[in-house]
């Protein structure tokens, strides 16, 4: 009996709904034009017959998200390796007014890059070419569809960081990054791909090549166009090529994981670190304790602030510090104080300092590890808000009485949905993330988390989303970020460059 | 001798294990500017395992004694390993010099003399230039038993002690009384992370500074490295489209 009904749960959690059949209000759109015998051969011609998947199951990891919320009908995939392909691409459909949805590792959080109904996918993970780098500028150029981690791995050897790190890294590609503004693990330190994305190339909606892959630092002539696409998660052109300035690789980097009793000693902690570290602060992420337990039951190896004989520490919170520098010995006496400081004021309670290499690794997985551990139980609503630090953490405890007034949420009793709240983020940045961890994916869950959480952040003057973007899931809640006249300019814009609106439709605005 | 166990475990600084070690311009040696040291991963298992010996067997330990070879930037594994639960530590100061295991083996000698100790654990070869010759070198010098590559270490009342070591095939056990020196396997425990309030009281842990004169050792170096080269780099694979392409292109390498 027992081994029947865990059956049926490995075998429930295994299908994914079809978006359209969760969200039932969203119809397709009927002016889109439907694929065709003679359109699959049109794009077999162009591409060949490798880069043209029709096959259901090949398609099938095109037409989902890794959360496994999202999932598409698309029946047409389309591998281009050239710019110039990705050109042909869009002016054919453009002409037949054939929706598309381009796609690039698809590691989105909000179902940007899969598609609502049966839009063609655009996967640019074949233009995965690095182009050039310079040594004395430090300036990248490379193919959109370049893995993350491949370029920084690239750019070690020169030398240099790529200037944005993020949990994804190993799958998410450059041109995804861009085209959602990607925040990520660095941002303190490196500031936002608007500040350090120095040109691009763009396929416009009726196959227009726009090519700004300049490496100037300083252009002030006209508008600032790349930054238009910078965040336009594919509603208005195709990033095929970034050129983006890299920061010197730090030669020392430090790793300290600390133990805290309230939020507050967060917010102390990271003004002090900012005081104290200064110019060699790289990172401060939050994590809550329910983060933590959430990551053990993934990770199953026990806690670095774990005592011995106990499998997990007693503190109510986090804190993740990571250092860069040029010197380690300067690094490790300033990060030392620092750490002296903050315990001998009781601020921290306990704490541990990397080693070594493999400990720093060990030390990152439990804050980067926290995303893939949130979809443990089967399925999670992420939330990514920007928020005043001081109230930031009042969403999740006011989120947590809600599902519990609602009877949904229950660690143990696996009939409530809800198996957990857990916060974690960026504080240097005021970003949290919302996690509500879940065993399944539940319309009652839904109706007590939106739009009370969005309204709660409209209330405070946040943002619904920091750095996940809109995607599918906060399309109809823009509004709780952005002015009436600000929605407005974004869609006359919008219109005028996909006048058809081929691209990416049913999301973002 | 008293019947109290004085545990020593020599330690040494290499290059990060993580890390993938790199030939100098020169070709002479794996370069080192600018790249990470920390404590050879086996010796910190054997750190781990002395400490763990000493809170389950508090009356029997005296004490834990770590030494290191190497520059003075060696103190900080020093400071690690005071950290993690060692009492005491001393550094044998050689500056930048190579020191091959030979001399190693003496010089552990000399501090076995000085500190008195009977049990020496080690981790059975470092990192770096992987000769796994340390443990059984200063065996022979000091006349005394050896258990290498030790998975489960037990020290039973009488002082003895029953190390299982992994062989092809299955566990040997072997059972030694004191002196002895254990070798220290990858398998035999897992070392955790020191926390904060440990590593600021081992500041205030000693820590010597020993000269290799004063030990009345003179390094010399009996081994030349006449170049070091990387190894071939690996062709990039092809991809064949059904059996009979991959057959061809087998016999086209002549691999079958």
């Amino acid at each position: 009996m027992s081994f029947k009904l865990l059956a049926r749960r490995f075998y429930s959690s295994k299908i994914v709904k079809l978006t359209s059949e969760s969200y039932p209000n969203i119809k397709r759109d009927s002016k889109y034009g439907k694929i065709t015998p003679q359109t699959i051969e049109f794009f077999q011609n162009l591409l060949g017959s490798s880069s043209t998947i029709t096959d259901n199951d090949l398609l099938s990891s095109y037409n989902e998200d890794q959360m496994r919320k999202y999932k598409g009908q698309s029946q047409l995939c389309l591998k281009p390796k050239t710019t110039e392909q990705v050109s042909q691409i869009l002016k054919y459909c453009n002409e037949f007014k054939l929706a598309v949805v381009p796609q690039g590792g698809n590691t989105g959080l909000v179902g940007g890059s899969i598609p609502v109904f049966d839009e063609i996918i655009i996967s640019l993970s074949n233009l995965n070419k690095i182009r050039s780098f310079d040594q004395v500028s430090g300036i990248l150029k490379v193919d959109a569809g370049v893995v993350l981690e491949t370029a920084d791995s690239y750019l070690a050897e020169q030398g240099y960081i790529f200037p944005l790190d993020l949990g994804a890294k190993g799958s998410c590609h450059i041109g995804g990054n861009v085209a959602t503004n990607a925040g990520g693990l660095r941002l303190l330190r490196y500031g936002s791909l608007h500040g350090s994305v120095l040109g691009l190339e763009v396929v416009l909606p009726d196959g227009t090549i726009l090519n700004s892959m300049n490496s100037l630092r300083k252009d002030n002539t006209g508008y600032d166009l790349k930054q238009l696409f910078i965040g336009s998660e594919g509603t208005i052109g195709i990033i095929t090529g970034v050129s983006i300035l890299c920061p010197s690789r730090p030669k020392a980097v430090n790793i300290a994981f600390l133990g805290l009793d309230s939020y507050e000693a967060v917010q102390k902690t990271f003004q002090r670190a900012k005081n104290e570290l200064c110019e060699i602060l790289s990172a401060f992420e939050f994590m809550d304790k329910e983060s933590q337990l959430q990551t053990l039951k993934f990770l199953k190896t026990s806690h670095p602030l774990a005592e011995d004989g106990e499998e997990f520490p007693d503190y109510n919170f986090y804190v993740l510090i990571e250092t860069s520098g040029s010197n380690k010995e300067h690094d490790d006496f300033k990060l030392e104080t620092f750490l002296e400081s903050v315990m001998e004021d009781e601020l921290v309670l306990n704490g541990v300092v990397s080693q070594d290499e493999s400990q720093l690794k060990t030390l990152w997985n439990w804050r980067e590890g926290i995303s893939e551990a949130s979809t443990f139980d089967g399925g999670v609503y992420k939330y990514d808000v920007s928020l005043p630090l001081p109230v930031m953490y009042d969403l999740v405890n006011e989120t947590r009485t809600r599902l519990q007034d609602a009877d949904l949420i229950s660690i143990d009793d696996s009939t409530k949905p809800v198996v957990d709240v857990v916060g974690y983020g960026h504080i240097g940045d005021g970003n949290l993330h919302l996690n509500v961890c879940v065993r399944e994916y539940n319309k009652n869950v839904e109706k007590v988390l939106e739009p009370f959480i969005y309204k709660w952040i409209q209330n405070k003057n946040g943002s619904i989303s920091a750095e996940h973007g809109l995607g599918f899931q906060k399309k109809n809640y823009i509004g709780y970020s952005k002015s009436e006249i600000e929605i407005k300019m974004i869609k006359d814009l919008k219109n005028h460059y996909d006048p058809n609106g081929i691209l990416n439709p049913y999301k973002y605005v | 001798m008293s019947s109290k166990i004085r545990i020593l475990v020599p330690v040494k600084r290499v290059i990060d294990a993580a890390l993938k070690p790199r030939i100098n311009k020169a070709g002479t040696g794996v370069e080192s500017k600018g790249v990470k040291f920390s404590m050879n991963p086996f010796d910190d298992i054997a750190v781990e395992e002395a400490v763990k010996i000493k809170s389950e067997h508090k009356a029997a330990v005296e004490s834990i004694h770590a030494v290191t070879i190497g520059s003075s930037k060696a103190q900080d594994i020093l400071r690690v390993a005071l950290a993690k639960g060692v009492d005491t530590s001393s550094l044998v100061d050689v500056g930048d010099a190579e020191v091959e295991p030979l001399q190693v083996s003496k010089i552990l000698k000399k501090v076995q003399e000085l500190k008195d100790s009977n049990l020496i654990i080690l981790g059975k070869q470092a990192i770096d230039d992987d000769s796994n010759q340390t443990g059984q070198m200063l065996a022979g010098l000091l006349g005394w038993p050896q258990a290498t590559n030790a998975s489960k270490v037990k020290i039973n009342d009488d002082l003895t002690v029953e190390v299982e070591r992994e062989v092809d095939g299955g566990v040997e056990v072997v059972k030694a009384s004191l002196p002895l020196i254990i070798s220290t396997d990858l398998r035999l425990n897992e070392p955790k992370f020191v926390t904060l309030p440990k590593m600021m009281k081992a500041k205030k842990k000693p820590l010597e500074v020993l000269k290799t004169d004063a030990l009345g050792i003179v390094i010399e170096e009996r081994l030349e490295t006449l170049k070091l080269e990387e190894p071939p780099a690996r062709k990039a694979g092809v991809r064949v489209s059904n059996v009979d392409e991959l057959i061809e292109k087998l016999k086209e390498l002549k691999a079958i």
